[in-house]
């Protein structure tokens, strides 16, 4: 029998963490107030009492200078788990993300493996000030070299963050800021999927409906509503946004001919555009209707007293649902 | 800051442009490096600085021939690079920016290995583990972070002050006065500073930056700039092989030691362009030239050993030498020729990436929709 225990995201990802840092002491926590505070989230919380201050500890507010040494700290054997307190503060490390970090093994022709991890809790709805609230993925998914993930649950979270730390490559794990209360159970003995596989969460015929991190909720509410009016939703959760599990997403739209992409980035050039072009290039004589994106609308992140207003919910998905049935 | 305010600070110089040898009192430390130095050791620094500027001829020529898509020459910084290159202990790590050559030849790095990333065969690809010299960091001062991470690791695995000179290492990264100014050097100095790393910031001062005098990159002098951070700097004359050697040894000693970081500014000029593409005759005048001409680092030490009694000989071996490296280099990149298409999709990923595989496969095919055709 499987062992499962309950607990949050947040809870999930430390103690995924700490499993990771207990299988490999090579690995390391470090970033801003990760320490003793345990993060601003508290995802560390516990982890310097266990592991000591060679394993976790506070690095300068300073993100270029974060990513920076834990490529440095690669190159000497060392495997990093770097924390950026909130998705509007990785800007100052985008250098060094992009022009260092994705591109060293290519550089080195595979001298240099680049074993680090990027936490990033991402998204908005928690009431924010600015630069609180963004989804920034896109700008990454776009850069060779670079792995990105997104857990939408608390066994996900388990797992995957084991899974990025395992990995010989840089690997963005963003993190569902404005879901790290929610509770699950989290099989101990057992990994669900493969790192880069998506899952289907619910199955149906209607139409399909791809979502990744904090809009796996929305649209799993989504797909109730639907039921109601017996509107079958399919809901795919991507978990991996670069790469993107085609395969999945594909199969989906063969049996359903619909797809509706939900995240809360702004659509132009999203993770949710390439879905679509690519959906329409793999599956174009399956689809019944043009894929159709939710997302946040393409305006600066809006203060917290709009963002319910930027942030798709399930009814905007259901309207998108509504146009691609139309068809 | 101008040439002639170079010579108002405090700075470690052990030749006099005649090739006097003289050290003030208060640098003993660094001359007690010299007075182990053998009469062989200032033959190899002599031969590897020529050595160093006959490469450096023959990669422009080959650009001009259009055999290279872009050469950084580095003449004039060769007592820079020679000095601080031997100064670089055997388990030590180095992190350069792009104009180290001269660091290379000291460490036997392949030359090969840079020109082909000039001819754009590659961007780089040697092992930085093998060889201890990282690769050329294109993106200014990114190289410094990646160096003091490094020196981070070097200190947890406890690789530092052991005493034990097979084990303890340190690392020393190069970057210019341009490189300054960006930000990833001053986190790399707080980040250094707060961990106590075993490392040396060595910064040649060549006073340009592209067209930008090294007057608009700083307002004080560079070996200031890591005492906020907790760094604390010296400067040396960086046409001066025996200073650059000296002063380089003895950081690294200390950095090795347990003694933390130190920033070193090399006080030198970039004789030449900022590469190829460019054309300093626009931003710079003649006279500024001549007057670090008349401070050239291989005539200066030339001098000395001529004093010391080194013959013509030796010096006519050393231009033989480097005529003959500049002959190997030449046909060897004429052999270089273009790397198959593969290489573009390969060490993307460290795992199998299925965006790698099916666009690798799609080039293939299409590529091969062609054979048969035109023939």
């Amino acid at each position: 029998m499987s062992n499962f225990v309950e607990m949050s995201i947040a809870k999930a990802i430390n103690s995924g963490l700490a499993k990771a840092m207990h299988d490999n002491e090579k690995v390391l926590v470090f970033g801003e107030d990760v320490a003793e505070l345990g993060g601003v989230f508290r995802v560390t919380e516990g982890l310097l009492a266990e592991f000591g201050p060679k394993r976790i500890f506070n690095s300068p507010i300073a993100e270029s200078g974060i990513i920076g040494t834990a490529i440095g700290l690669a190159m000497r054997g060392y495997s990093s788990v770097t924390e950026i307190q909130f998705d509007g503060f990785i800007f100052p490390a985008f250098n060094q993300i992009t022009t260092q970090l994705a591109k060293l093994q290519n550089r080195s022709e595979g001298y240099l493996t680049m074993p680090v991890v990027i936490r990033v809790p991402y998204g908005g709805g928690i009431g924010a000030v600015e630069h609180h609230s963004e989804s920034p993925e896109a700008y990454f998914a776009h850069t060779a070299g670079l792995r990105i993930v997104s857990p939408s649950n608390p066994n996900d979270a388990y797992w995957m963050i084991q899974q990025a730390v395992a990995s010989s490559d840089p690997i963005m794990f963003f993190e569902p800021k404005r879901r790290y209360w929610q509770k699950g159970p989290v099989n101990l003995d057992e990994a669900p999927l493969a790192l880069h596989s998506a899952r289907v969460l619910r199955e149906g015929t209607s139409a399909t409906v791809v979502c990744y991190g904090p809009m796996v909720t929305v649209a799993l509410q989504a797909a109730e509503i639907a039921a109601e009016e017996g509107v079958s939703l399919e809901v795919i959760d991507l978990r991996s946004i670069s790469p993107i599990d085609f395969g999945a997403i594909v199969e989906s739209v063969k049996k359903t001919g619909r797809l509706v992409v939900a995240q809360e980035a702004s659509n132009f050039v999203s993770v949710g555009s390439e879905i679509a072009a690519k959906v329409h290039e793999l599956a174009f004589y399956h689809l019944e209707a043009p894929v159709l994106r939710v997302g946040g609308f393409d305006v600066p992140y809006p203060p917290a007293k709009l963002e319910e207003r930027f942030l798709p919910d399930a009814d905007r998905i259901l309207d998108a649902v509504d146009r691609v049935l139309a068809y | 800051m101008t040439a002639q305010d170079a010579q108002r600070v405090p700075m470690v110089q052990m030749l006099s442009i005649e090739g006097e040898f003289s050290v003030a009192p208060e640098f003993a430390d660094y001359a007690a490096y010299i007075e182990r130095l053998t009469d062989a050791d200032y033959l190899k620094f002599y031969r590897d600085m020529a050595i160093m500027r006959r490469f450096d001829a023959e990669a422009t020529a080959l650009q001009r021939q259009g055999q290279l898509g872009l050469w950084i020459p580095a003449i004039g910084q060769e007592a820079a690079q020679i000095g601080s290159g031997y100064g670089v202990g055997h388990n030590d790590h180095i992190f350069p920016s792009y104009r180290e050559h001269g660091v290379a030849i000291t460490h036997g790095i392949d030359l090969m290995s840079i020109l082909k990333m000039l001819r754009g065969v590659n961007h780089g690809g040697w092992n930085p583990d093998e060889t201890r010299f990282h690769l050329y960091a294109i993106v200014l001062g990114t190289q410094a972070l990646h160096a003091t991470g490094y020196a981070m690791g070097v200190a947890f695995d406890g690789k530092v002050g052991t005493g034990n000179k097979d084990e303890d290492l340190a690392v020393i990264t190069y970057f210019g006065d341009g490189a300054t100014a960006e930000g990833d050097v001053s986190e790399s100095l707080l980040f250094a500073a707060i961990n106590q790393t075993p490392q040396v910031f060595f910064c040649q001062n060549n006073q340009w930056a592209i067209s930008s005098n090294v007057a608009r990159q700083t307002k004080v002098p560079l070996y200031l700039r890591g005492t906020g951070f907790g760094v604390p700097g010296i400067q040396v004359d960086g046409n001066d092989v025996l200073a650059c050697y000296a002063v380089t040894a003895k950081h690294m000693d200390d950095a090795r030691a347990g003694l933390g970081p130190t920033f070193i500014e090399a006080m030198t000029y970039r004789i030449g362009a900022h590469t190829t593409s460019d054309d300093p005759t626009k931003y710079r005048d003649s006279a500024e030239v001549e007057y670090w001409q008349a401070r050239d680092p291989l005539a200066r030490f030339e001098k000395f050993l001529r004093n010391r009694g080194v013959e013509q000989a030796f010096f006519d071996e050393c231009a033989a030498h480097g005529d003959k490296l500049a002959a190997e280099i030449r046909e060897a990149t004429f052999a270089l020729g273009n790397p198959p298409i593969e290489n573009m999709f390969q060490h993307v990923y460290s795992q199998p990436h299925p965006v790698i595989a099916e666009q690798y496969a799609w080039l293939n095919d299409y590529e091969a929709s062609f054979e048969g055709e035109g023939n």
